[in-house]
């Protein structure tokens, strides 16, 4: 298991350094950011004292060096347009990212694996085509759209939430339900297709021949062995949240990680896009090593299968 | 509950009658429609393409403003008129007429963007289960870096180092796109590379790229099928969203995703503007979605989901 834990991590890393040194590369091919500070009337030796300050003069090799060098430090480097660190503005980001984040992927794997397992349990009443339709239509519609549309009739036409901006708890029901969106059905999908399948096994049907009781059947017997694939989604589920949370953080003004990565990409602010690409990547990585570990300890035919 | 202890209940022996089986059918028929209708309308939006740009069953062009009918709400609403079924946008643009270019922009950025992930996806695919060892470590690395790139920022990353435009979009959407096809097809390349008839080629001496190209890639189709038919919905959507961030196809050029965008600062006075091109947007997706699922449960019932 060690061992397991130990190759995975290592793989990992890899992928990780392959990351930095890509978006490293990456930002650099996609436009001076000199151009977007200077003015027309800017002389020769005003730029390049600008090129000097934020360390562009030198080669891209040196450049990449000073900023692993800096990173293996645990410094992100400052950011070229506000020249503050960009760990203060990613510490000032972050838990407004969080703050929507945190409840969506708790809410939304309490109600997915909740309409999911209710669904599969009822399979093909009213209440399970509820969940399909439900989920087929949650696919299907755009979440920017969907969001627009929240805005139209909450916002605009009653007045019920605000459509943009932080403060009260009134102030997350839009934000919170959009993100939804991105998670939601996948998540319902998932848990209803692998639960029918469990259900139909032959431990079910020996736990309800021993008379269990049907809420021990499904909630204990059939669950925790339906909850594996669920698993790997939910840290699937993560890459879709964060794709959710630019697009959400975009449409309703909220000052988050999302808004500040859009900005930055488009300001050239090179510092910033690749902490945030970064921490991103690590997260994704951590939630596959995470999901990985998980299987390993619910399913040993993995564990001796993979090392 | 349909089966317990394996007994069969009696609805699942109830042979279909014709509407039972064309009803059966729908999630394979509704799709088809929208998509032979949509890229009906896609290709004779007008006929320039043959020297006749001014017939085509778009209305406008997509480009024509017309300021004293701006805003102007559908043909249904107190105030608008027959001249424009679905309205007008900000500048008076026939919004019918943009929906129906629309298409012509998501539909062919959409499709070229997976028929390139899918091809590159399904030879690294093959290459990395087949072979195994070292070339398989290698692409499934970097298969893990594109899989944990956030793919939103890779987007506008493209989009503002190679300035906007239909190819970036289509490059932008295919950068990282490949990986989820690369890990499927290796999957099902290793559960085949240990089979039968893999040995027996292997036996007689048939050449690798031979077995890989004969062998395998027959058996994998209906995965690869299903797994482009899902795609079109996801691909439709991420073009989208890159043109409401606006790094998208340049206007005036119109795409459903811009579309929506355009119409976000007039929600209050002109609801239309937005809502048309996403209700098309989900309708292509839910099709793409129903069409996948369809070919999923006639050829694989080992992938049933829903």
């Amino acid at each position: 298991m060690a061992r397991f834990i130990i190759i995975r991590s290592l793989q990992a890393f890899i992928a990780l350094i392959g990351i930095i040194v890509i978006v490293f590369f990456l930002v650099r091919i996609s436009g001076n950011p000199i151009l977007f500070m200077i003015s027309p009337l800017s002389s020769e030796s005003e730029i390049l004292l600008l090129q000097q300050q934020l360390g562009l003069d030198k080669s891209y090799a040196h450049q990449f060096w000073i900023y692993i060098s800096n990173l293996a430090q645990g410094d992100l480097g400052e950011s070229f347009i506000k020249r503050i660190p960009v760990s203060e503005m990613i510490g000032d980001a972050l838990p407004n990212t969080l703050k929507l984040g945190i409840p969506t992927y708790i809410i939304g794997n309490l109600l997915g694996v909740a309409l999911g397992v209710l669904a599969a349990t009822r399979r093909d009443t009213i209440f399970d085509n509820g969940v399909k339709f439900l989920a087929v239509l949650g696919q299907a519609l755009p979440g920017f759209w969907v969001a627009i549309m929240a805005v139209l009739v909450f916002s605009v036409h009653w007045q019920i939430f605000p459509a943009a901006g932080m403060g009260g708890i009134d102030h997350y029901v839009l934000p919170v339900v959009t993100m939804l969106f991105f998670m939601l059905p996948g998540m319902m999908r998932l848990v209803r297709s692998t639960m029918l399948e469990v259900l139909d096994s032959e431990y079910v049907k020996l736990a309800r021949i021993k008379g269990l009781s049907e809420s021990v059947v499904i909630w204990k017997h059939a669950l925790r062995n339906a909850i594996i694939s669920p698993l790997t989604i939910a840290a699937m589920m993560l890459g879709a949240l964060i794709g959710g949370a630019v697009i959400t953080e975009n449409i309703f003004n909220w000052p988050g990680m999302g808004k500040l990565a859009v900005e930055a990409t488009i300001g050239r602010d090179f510092p910033v896009v690749q902490a945030i690409t970064i921490i991103v990547a690590v997260m994704v990585l951590g939630a596959m090593i995470l999901v990985d570990i998980a299987y390993a300890f619910v399913d040993p035919r993995i564990r001796y299968q993979r090392t | 509950m349909a089966t317990i202890i394996g007994i069969k209940t009696k609805r699942e022996f109830r042979g279909l009658t014709r509407w039972g089986r064309i009803f059966r059918n729908l999630g394979m028929i509704l799709p088809v429609i929208v998509f032979v209708v949509l890229i009906f309308t896609a290709i004779f939006a007008d006929l320039g393409w043959i020297g006749l740009p001014d017939v085509g069953l778009a209305p406008y062009p997509y480009d024509e403003t017309s300021l004293p009918d701006r805003r102007m709400p559908p043909a249904w609403v107190e105030g608008g008129s027959t001249k424009h079924l679905l309205g007008t946008d900000t500048l008076g643009r026939d919004i019918l007429s943009r929906a129906i270019y629309g298409a012509r922009v998501s539909l062919s950025v959409s499709l070229l963007a997976i028929a390139i992930t899918a091809s590159v996806g399904t030879v690294l695919g093959i290459i990395s289960g087949y072979a195994g060892g070292r070339t398989d470590a290698f692409i499934m690395r970097i298969t893990d870096i594109a899989m944990s790139f956030p793919p939103l920022l890779l987007a506008i990353l493209i989009a503002v180092s190679l300035g906007p435009g239909f190819f970036t979009v289509i490059f932008a959407l295919s950068v990282l796109g490949w990986a989820g096809y690369a890990r499927i097809i290796r999957g099902e390349t290793l559960r085949l590379r240990n089979s039968d008839f893999v040995a027996q080629a292997q036996i007689i001496g048939t050449p690798s790229w031979r077995i890989m190209l004969r062998h395998i890639f027959p058996n994998i189709l209906n995965v690869l099928l299903i797994g482009i038919t899902l795609a079109v919905g996801a691909m439709i959507l991420a073009e989208a969203m890159m043109s409401y961030l606006g790094i998208g196809i340049p206007p005036p050029m119109p795409s459903w995703g811009s579309m929506v965008a355009d119409g976000r600062n007039d929600l209050d006075r002109a609801w239309w503007i937005s809502t048309f091109p996403g209700i098309l947007i989900g309708l292509v997706v839910l099709s793409g979605n129903f069409l996948g699922d369809w070919i999923r449960d006639k050829t694989d019932p080992r992938l049933r989901q829903l």
